[in-house]
């Protein structure tokens, strides 16, 4: 899958720091790609990306997912204490499960913050705020 | 002569000055707690031998364990700055009963303070982490751009628990009614006007489906108590408070990391707990439960054991852990609604062991000889789980 990519160069919240692992995977986000982990020996699949498998201690390798998912939980955040995110609420922040596995936390745009409900079908959608690193978000499937 | 008798007790207890006290900075929270748990047993200070403490007031000087164990010179055999966030008092107790029993100290202190409201005002679970532009890396590298508040964490709990069980925010506002009352009782507790469910569910909204009034509240306060063997406690001044059983756990740290946004370590650390005590669900007769929010309470119950996982809500609205219910819940009036100043777990401990004195006043439970401690810290991320008792297991 390749979702949306939208570049800016004002990125004002805080910016994740990819590491050793995690540059491949921030990198992949940046070309509208994501990534969790699948274990080359035991098959279970984890994110957040690590040097291990968490099931059995083996070796993980990327695996492409489908870039959908459905909102497991979330939460409308009505109050926040430092900008930027104080001038934009009410907003939404949720953990997505993946049809590949694993939960991953996002916030969910592109609809009323009363529309978001556990369950709903969402998709992929990213912000590239410099060369190595794209931000996840998501919105209503089909939007 | 016989073997010393090393079954591991709560000697002594301290609270320095709550909610709000101006007058004391973090580290002078964590020595006027120690110095009323001292004064409380009557432990010469040089026979403390072992300190344990979390750190993490974030005060104007570090209050690390090296550093806490320097400041009040404690010439220590042993040593623990477990830090798992507000429950690393009740992990504290597990390792310090063991650490005793095993005779690496006899004598231990363990302390906290915090002066967080006079620092830092009321913003805590919606200040936010990181400032915009700031890069984050660890595990938060994944979190760090999306906004989440600590309260969010846990109202995404609440979110998911209300849609796999029915659980409504009603039977949530129970709990903090429930614990209200108590305050009542408590002439220290921060907030002391009695509320109802209405109250509760018509405050604002802080992160859906959590509300004002089911967060705890934010204050200055300190903690400490002391620890030693049963022989020992038998020439201090109380009654000695026995560790029954300790057991702890761990399901993410960070939030992103939950897998079961329904449950919490306790599922494994209390029934653990209880088996060591030798008791039952059934044989407690208060419940000391971290009680950052309505939905912190209402997970750790059901994880426990003490309801099946989905029957928390109707549960606590039938009033059952109100004054008078069979498992009244927070008896110093909470977090909720007393006294929360950064990190609570150390609370539940010292409230317990005035239950099981008997020193508990108007709030007194009858007849308390099991108490149940159950921390939760970061985000219902780490649960430490303490049984304690009045009588030598």
């Amino acid at each position: 899958m390749s979702a949306p990519v939208v570049t800016v160069d004002n990125w004002e919240k805080p910016r994740p720091e990819p590491d050793n692992v995690s540059r491949d995977y921030w990198a992949a986000c940046a070309r509208g790609e994501l990534l969790v982990q699948e274990c080359t020996e035991c098959g279970a699949r984890q994110f957040y990306p690590r040097a291990l498998c968490t099931s059995c201690g083996g070796e993980p390798a990327w695996l492409t997912t489908s870039g959908r998912g459905t909102i497991h939980t979330y939460t409308v955040i009505h109050q926040y204490g430092m900008p930027p995110f104080r001038d934009e609420l009410p907003y939404v922040v949720a953990m997505v499960e993946l049809p590949e596995g694993p939960l991953i936390m996002g916030n969910v745009t592109d609809c009323a913050v009363d529309d978001v409900h556990v369950g709903m079908p969402v998709e992929v959608h990213f912000v590239k705020i410099d060369d190595e690193v794209g931000i996840p978000f998501w919105r209503p499937a089909g939007h | 002569m016989s073997p010393a008798d090393r079954t591991p007790v709560i000697a002594g207890v301290g609270l320095s000055d709550y909610p709000v006290a101006p007058h004391l900075d973090g580290v002078q929270h964590h020595v006027l707690a120690a110095k009323r748990a001292i004064a409380d047993c009557g432990v010469a200070k040089s026979d403390i031998d072992g300190y344990v403490g979390a750190g993490g007031a974030g005060g104007q000087m570090l209050d690390d364990a090296v550093t806490m164990a320097e400041y009040l010179r404690i010439e220590h055999r042993y040593l623990d700055g477990t830090m798992t966030g507000g429950s690393s008092f009740e992990f504290h107790v597990q390792h310090a009963a063991a650490a005793i029993r095993d005779g690496l100290a006899d004598t231990i202190l363990v302390t906290y303070g915090s002066n967080q409201l006079s620092r830092m005002g009321r913003s805590l679970g919606t200040g936010g982490f990181t400032r915009g532009g700031q890069k984050v890396g660890g595990p938060q590298q994944y979190e760090t751009a999306y906004g989440n508040s600590l309260v969010g964490s846990y109202a995404m709990h609440a979110r998911r628990h209300m849609h796999e069980y029915g659980t409504t925010s009603e039977q949530l506002a129970e709990i903090a009614v429930g614990v209200r009352e108590y305050a009542s009782l408590n002439p220290n507790a921060m907030y002391r006007d009695p509320i109802t469910v209405d109250d509760v569910v018509s405050s604002r909204m802080i992160a859906d489906p959590l509300h004002k009034l089911d967060c705890c509240a934010i204050t200055d306060g300190g903690g400490a108590f002391i620890m030693t063997t049963a022989e020992r406690a038998a020439d201090l001044a109380q009654p000695p408070v026995y560790v029954l059983g300790a057991a702890g756990g761990e399901t993410h740290w960070n939030i992103s990391q939950q897998t079961d946004f329904t449950s919490c370590a306790g599922a494994q650390a209390g029934p653990e707990a209880l088996a060591r005590a030798g008791v039952t669900h059934d044989d407690v007769d208060l419940l000391m439960f971290y009680d950052s929010f309505t939905i912190t309470c209402l997970i750790l119950l059901e994880s426990i054991g003490f309801v099946p996982k989905g029957e928390g809500g109707p549960f606590v609205a039938e009033g059952h852990l109100k004054r008078g219910g069979k498992w009244p819940l927070n008896t110093d009036g909470g977090g909720l609604s007393s006294c929360h100043p950064g990190m609570r777990g150390i609370f539940l401990i010292v409230e317990a062991v005035r239950q099981l004195r008997g020193q508990a006043g108007e709030a007194q439970v009858p007849h308390c000889e099991i108490a149940l401690c159950a921390g939760s810290g970061g985000w219902l991320s780490c649960i430490g789980v303490n049984v304690l008792g009045r009588e030598k297991p």
